[in-house]
């Protein structure tokens, strides 16, 4: 990936009125963001706010109503936005035959994978596994990778097309207290040097604090508050939703 | 008694005298053209966690004979394949729709369809004619055949060549296939369609109770010993000729059916390559 001094600070996403509806239910209603290149976005509320379901949306994994604009307004030209994706996890059994080279290469290449490594794509491959320490692993079962080190091969998958936009659900299970503070560190170092911008779903309070430059408090489908840490940490709505004593962290 | 030529009386002491009969050479042949279909499609079914949808279309197979003879249908085959076509796109609606029960679902649909296959087939006693159909004859098939069964293999090829890394990336997670620009939806019901093609155009030679081992085995014995895709695609094929070719020897030589023989060496293999795969861990 292309490094940057800064981010550019000339485009944007904007997401405006959005509204995602399984069936009958309506899972969520009118979500406003706008979110700039350069800054870490978190989102964070109780389990069944619309976390997950409001990152799939913008993935196009799900239908929804609404507007999801990208708007460079560098050239004035709206060109078609890259978005990165970090799943929390990925469905994989036990002694799965899938080496790191294997997945990535799937998702990068057409060249099939069964019949032959590719000196080229192993190449690319290697280059982006490098900027997270993380070119050892290239023949390693992904089944037999920690927590941590999945996190650190799928941010070099996210960030080898040079994303407008890196989506991540932060991982809960299978990475230590060392690891979480190096997954944020490590994404806080993609923001400060790259041109994107990173939107978080987080499960960490005091990592968010420390790290974003936005929360945003998802709760019953709707955003309840936006803004810096501090304000939504601190408002009666975050109160609401985490009780009294959730907003003392940071 | 007839003479035998030069040819055949080499053959004769070299072990290989079973090649002298004309239908063991077209069974030979169609054995190099399945066993590298089945081991390919396998690890495919396999990586999809798909052995219980492969199994369900198999069975629907008697359902779609039973549809053709009621509609009065010269061959019933094609009926059974538009069938098992229409099945398959349903079983693939219903996983989409209903992660977390999907395997009861299907279970439902494919008992289901093979009792209604069974109700019309053994109607006024006639189930025999088409008992044939529950283990399939390799040794029946016909040169035409032979042609059909490698068209078939060339589009599997095809398939695998160009979507092989897609149907991956989907495997290990839908999503973020997605955010790839992957037609996710679009290559699940053609993989859908083309495994209900090719275990309904084989399932004359193979059988319905033993297709789906056919098409599980290889891929699942692979998977105890290989460490990448390239491994695991490999020997895949490779367990599923030698099982093919090994099985329709012996078969040859113990006077028992074909197809039952080849899943018996096919199991085999799996419970040497799981205590070798024990072994190695």
């Amino acid at each position: 990936m292309r490094k940057i001094i800064g981010p550019c600070g000339l485009h944007c996403i904007k997401v405006q009125h959005l509204g995602v509806r399984i069936g009958q239910q309506e899972i969520l209603k009118d979500i406003n963001l706008h979110i700039h290149c350069g800054s870490l976005n978190a989102i964070v509320g109780p389990n069944g706010a619309g976390k997950s379901t409001l990152i799939r949306a913008i993935l196009g994994d799900l239908p929804h109503s609404g507007v999801i604009e990208f708007r460079d307004t560098g050239n004035g030209r709206l060109t078609r936005m890259r978005v990165g994706y970090v799943p929390q996890s990925l469905n994989i059994d036990k002694d799965t035959p899938v080496s790191v080279y294997d997945m990535i290469a799937c998702y990068q290449s057409r060249f099939p994978v069964f019949l032959k490594k590719s000196r080229r794509v192993r190449e690319r491959i290697l280059e982006a596994l490098r900027s997270f320490e993380a070119e050892e692993l290239l023949d390693k079962q992904v089944c037999n990778l920690s927590g941590g080190e999945l996190q650190r091969v799928l941010l070099s998958m996210a960030i080898m097309d040079e994303p407008h936009l890196l989506l991540l659900d932060e991982p809960v299970s299978g990475i230590d207290q060392k690891g979480m503070g190096l997954f944020y560190r490590t994404i806080y170092h993609l923001k400060e040097n790259y041109d994107l911008a990173v939107v978080l779903i987080s499960h960490d309070l005091d990592y968010v604090a420390r790290y974003a430059d936005k929360v945003i408090l998802l709760s019953e489908g709707t955003i309840q508050k936006q803004g810096l840490a501090k304000e939504v940490y601190g408002s009666p709505e975050f109160a609401a939703v985490f009780g009294e004593g959730g907003g003392a962290v940071g | 008694m007839r003479q035998f030529s030069e040819r055949e009386v080499e053959l004769l002491g070299s072990g290989w005298e079973w090649l002298q009969f004309d239908f063991m050479r077209l069974a030979f042949l169609a054995i190099l053209l399945i066993t590298p279909l089945f081991g390919i499609l396998g690890t495919m079914i396999v990586g999809r966690k798909m052995a219980f949808f492969s199994d369900a279309l198999g069975h629907s197979a008697l359902t779609g004979i039973a549809l053709g003879v009621v509609l009065g249908a010269a061959d019933p085959s094609l009926a059974m394949i538009l069938f098992a076509i229409g099945f398959a796109l349903l079983l693939n609606r219903i996983s989409s729709k209903n992660a977390s029960s999907t395997d009861t679902v299907i279970s439902v649909f494919s008992s289901c369809s093979i009792a209604v296959g069974l109700a019309i087939l053994s109607k006024g006693g006639n189930f025999s004619k088409y008992s044939g159909l529950l283990v399939g004859d390799i040794l029946s098939v016909t040169p035409r055949e032979l042609v059909y069964l490698a068209v078939i293999l060339a589009v599997t090829l095809l398939f695998w060549i160009c979507c092989g890394n897609w149907l991956e990336a989907l495997s290990l997670h839908r999503a973020l296939a997605k955010s790839r620009r992957i037609p996710v939806t679009a290559l699940e019901y053609v993989f859908a369609v083309l495994v209900a093609l090719i275990v309904m155009l084989s399932i004359k030679w193979v059988g319905i109770l033993i297709i789906n081992a056919l098409l599980i085995l290889p891929a699942a014995s692979s998977r105890n010993i290989s460490q990448n895709l390239r491994e695991y695609h490999f020997f895949s094929l490779v367990f599923a000729l030698f099982s093919g070719i090994l099985g329709l020897i012996i078969s040859y030589y113990t006077n028992v059916a074909t197809g039952p023989m080849i899943v018996i060496v096919a199991s085999l293999i799996y419970f040497a390559t799981y205590l070798y795969g024990k072994k190695i861990a």
